[in-house]
């Protein structure tokens, strides 16, 4: 039995906001109440922490199969952990890809086999991730598959997305868009403005973005598809998000934790480490998403967790890889925006752990009595610094290292299981 | 003008050249006052001084260049470094080893001056943050070319031309070019107005922002203009669909005879080079007397020069 006294629970989704204990026992959560005690228990005191719904990073890539020396499910699952997520949804654009039940089969199989942290694979759209043939959505959601997506890329034919849709939308299969339009960004390598031009480094307009996010709107509206938008980077996007949930359409969307801090003047050392799809955009972009993620039009955060080997990225700019090693930043640089007062505690709780939960369909999450008692513990007050070789990750590749934050995941408890605690 | 023939230590403060972005108002005169000095030199009998003698230099070459690499080899070689010759064909990154490990395996030979050319933005920055030696960028995608721009401000201050209010029309690919990035950066900073002329689709997305102002038309800009600086264009920017054909360019944006007759009498004509005979430039302006694309070679040995001897500046030396 475990027992975390003393702690404030937050959790938006049973609308709790109050300091009580919870009892776990043989992983589900058995009791909630100002004051539980019983002897012989495991007791992590919670007092002056928040105990939140497990944190829930919906958009991860493992690199396996394929790339284990950038990631495995195993160190992508530990760093999960140390990062304070107890779920972590990964996308389909391992080598090969997961466009096929025994890929999603082989996925589960070595998450079993892994610390704990829960993982949900996402589904290829087409196979091979080619834009040319529908995946087997049906048969990859019975091996446990929760979404689609061709992250990476853009379905660019828009006749086939509409199929995918449809037939998704047959199987209650949520669809989740990476949305660029290839022949806008080209061989771009940064955001298209005025710092593109100073730099000198081949742009990629925000309009690459946007049209896709308009394309995928209106494709979910013509087949009732239930849409999430990807790592949206730019104010323009916000716009038609906003639109398309005033005409209550089954659309959602999600940020990454660095489009609300970095911008695309911080590209002037020509550091790969800035080097991320869709790019760092402008500063009144990320202005823009910080209010998204107060007001709504944004519903999730997520890390976009893309671990790479030194040699993607000690090289040049141009072929260098995209991408930032997020699941042990994020949920740190989320919180340090709820300590500058960008959002609330209960904001963040909902972007990273009750949202997601709701976007992929995930059961009984939430801290009641009968739920599976997977729990992330923040501390608000605590500061430190980003230390990219503490990672539990293989991927090093972060721009914010040397960055102090205020406020950690300090506890991941997942099915009644600590897999990290510094308490 | 009274010119030092003693450069002292510490007078230019910098490890490398990668950039027009990095260099002061102060140190570009300054490049150009100690290449003034060092003009001289090759017109001697013996052209060599002992400047750089015992110093290495190895040029690095990731893309094919003529001009760009010989003149840095005579500028090295009239100081009396010993420099050796890397290009891309004969180098190990055919056979799949990146610049980091190019660079590493290099430093371990103890060079004094890397200078490199590569295709991609960045890759001087990237080589000048990994190796101790001074780094020269000659060349970085299309992103900055330094010396170019250097040189081509030496050689209009050579034909009179002051900074302060100089009215410079720059033609052509403006979006892919490392010589009109540097160039519109450097000639800023001296106080010079420039005029950006070419298509929309070769101009940078809000290149306004970087203080310049763009036209569409050639005539007018040729008017206008003490210096008017032809681009090469690439004829795969056509085959990218950001022109229709060399026969529109040219007619469009090519300098020609008629064109010329709107220029004034003192204003000068520039090319980087290599030159594209009949479509950027037709082959009687190259022959006009304005045209200064000789002197623009002339004075690329000497501003090198002055480059690596202002970056290698440990000792004094008496140019005399």
């Amino acid at each position: 039995m475990l027992l975390i006294k003393g702690g404030r629970i937050i959790d938006p989704s049973h609308n709790i906001d109050r300091k009580a204990d919870i009892l776990i026992d043989r992983g589900k959560i058995v009791e909630i109440k100002s004051s539980i005690s019983v002897k012989g228990a495991e007791v992590i005191d919670a007092s002056n922490l928040i105990v939140s719904p497990g944190f829930i990073d919906m958009h991860t890539h493992l690199r396996e199969p394929g790339e284990e020396f950038k990631e495995t499910i195993e160190s992508g699952c530990r760093a999960a952990a140390n990062g304070g997520f107890v779920a972590i949804a990964c996308m389909p654009n391992t080598k090969p890809p997961n466009d096929n039940p025994s890929t999603t089969r082989f996925i589960m199989e070595k998450a079993r086999a892994a610390n704990g942290v829960k993982v949900f694979p996402i589904g290829a759209i087409t196979v091979e991730q080619k834009g040319e043939k529908l995946c087997e959505y049906f048969s990859m959601k019975q091996e446990g598959m929760v979404a689609i997506s061709e992250d990476g890329k853009s379905v660019m034919n828009s006749g086939l997305m509409r199929r995918a849709m449809e037939y998704a939308a047959t199987h209650n299969i949520p669809v989740i868009s990476h949305c660029e339009d290839h022949n806008l960004s080209g061989k771009g390598v940064m955001n298209e403005g005025v710092y593109s031009t100073r730099y000198g480094m081949r742009p990629i307009p925000p309009q690459a973005e946007e049209i896709m996010v308009f394309r995928d709107i209106a494709l979910s509206e013509l087949t009732g598809c239930q849409l999430h938008l990807a790592h949206i980077s730019t104010a323009s996007s916000l716009f038609h998000i906003r639109r398309a949930k005033r005409k209550n359409l089954k659309v959602t969307a999600e940020t990454a934790p660095h489009y609300l801090y970095l911008s695309d003047d911080m590209l002037y050392t020509y550091d790969t480490m800035y080097k991320v799809n869709p790019p760092l955009r402008s500063r009144a972009d990320v202005m823009a998403l910080r209010k998204a993620i107060k007001d709504g039009t944004i519903d999730c955060i997520a890390s976009d967790h893309a671990p790479h080997s030194p040699a993607e990225k000690e090289v040049e700019f141009d072929i260098a890889s995209f991408g930032i090693a997020g699941l042990e930043t994020s949920v740190g640089l989320i919180l340090n925006l709820v300590n500058e007062g960008v959002i609330s505690v209960k904001r963040a709780i909902l972007l990273m752990s009750v949202n997601p939960a709701r976007v992929l369909g995930l059961p009984s999450v939430g801290i009641a009595s009968g739920n599976d008692a997977s729990i992330t513990i923040l501390d608000l007050k605590k500061e430190w610094t980003i230390d990219p070789l503490k990672f539990q990750s293989k991927g090093r590749n972060t721009p914010f290292a040397g960055f102090r934050v205020k406020g950690k995941a300090v506890a991941t408890i997942v099915s009644g299981r600590v897999l990290y605690s510094e308490l | 003008m009274g010119m030092p023939k003693v450069i002292k230590k510490g007078s230019f403060n910098h490890k490398d050249l990668v950039s027009m972005e990095q260099l002061s108002e102060r140190d570009i005169y300054l490049i150009l006052d100690t290449a003034r000095t060092f003009k001289e030199i090759s017109l001697r009998r013996v052209k060599k001084v002992p400047a750089l003698q015992g110093k290495t230099v190895i040029n690095l070459f990731f893309e094919p260049s003529t001009r760009t690499r010989t003149s840095f080899e005579v500028a090295a070689k009239r100081l009396s470094a010993d420099i050796i010759n890397i290009t891309s064909t004969a180098s190990a990154v055919v056979k799949g080893e990146t610049l980091m490990d190019t660079a590493q395996t290099l430093m371990a030979m103890k060079p004094d001056f890397m200078i490199i050319r590569h295709s991609y933005s960045g890759s001087a920055h990237f080589l000048s943050r990994i190796v101790s030696a001074s780094v020269l960028n000659a060349g970085d995608g299309i992103n900055e070319h330094p010396t170019q721009a250097l040189l081509d401000m030496y050689t209009m201050r050579e034909h009179n031309k002051k900074f302060e209010g100089l009215r410079v029309a720059i033609v052509g690919d403006i979006a892919h070019s490392r010589v009109a990035r540097s160039n519109i950066i450097g000639l800023n900073k001296l106080g010079a107005k420039v005029l950006l002329v070419g298509p929309k689709t070769l101009m940078p997305y809000n290149v306004e922002k970087m203080n310049v102002t763009v036209t569409h038309n050639l005539k007018e800009a040729v008017a206008w203009a003490d210096v008017v600086m032809m681009l090469r264009i690439q004829l795969e920017r056509m085959t990218e669909g950001l022109f229709p054909s060399i026969r529109e360019y040219s007619m469009l944006y090519g300098l020609n005879k008629d064109i010329l007759k709107h220029l004034k009498k003192d204003a000068i004509i520039m090319h980087p080079g290599p030159i594209n005979r009949n479509i950027e430039i037709s082959p009687d302006v190259v022959n006009d007397e304005r045209c200064v694309i000789l002197n623009q070679v002339e004075n690329g040995v000497a501003v090198r020069m002055a480059v690596l001897f202002l970056l290698g500046g440990q000792q004094r030396v008496n140019l005399e």
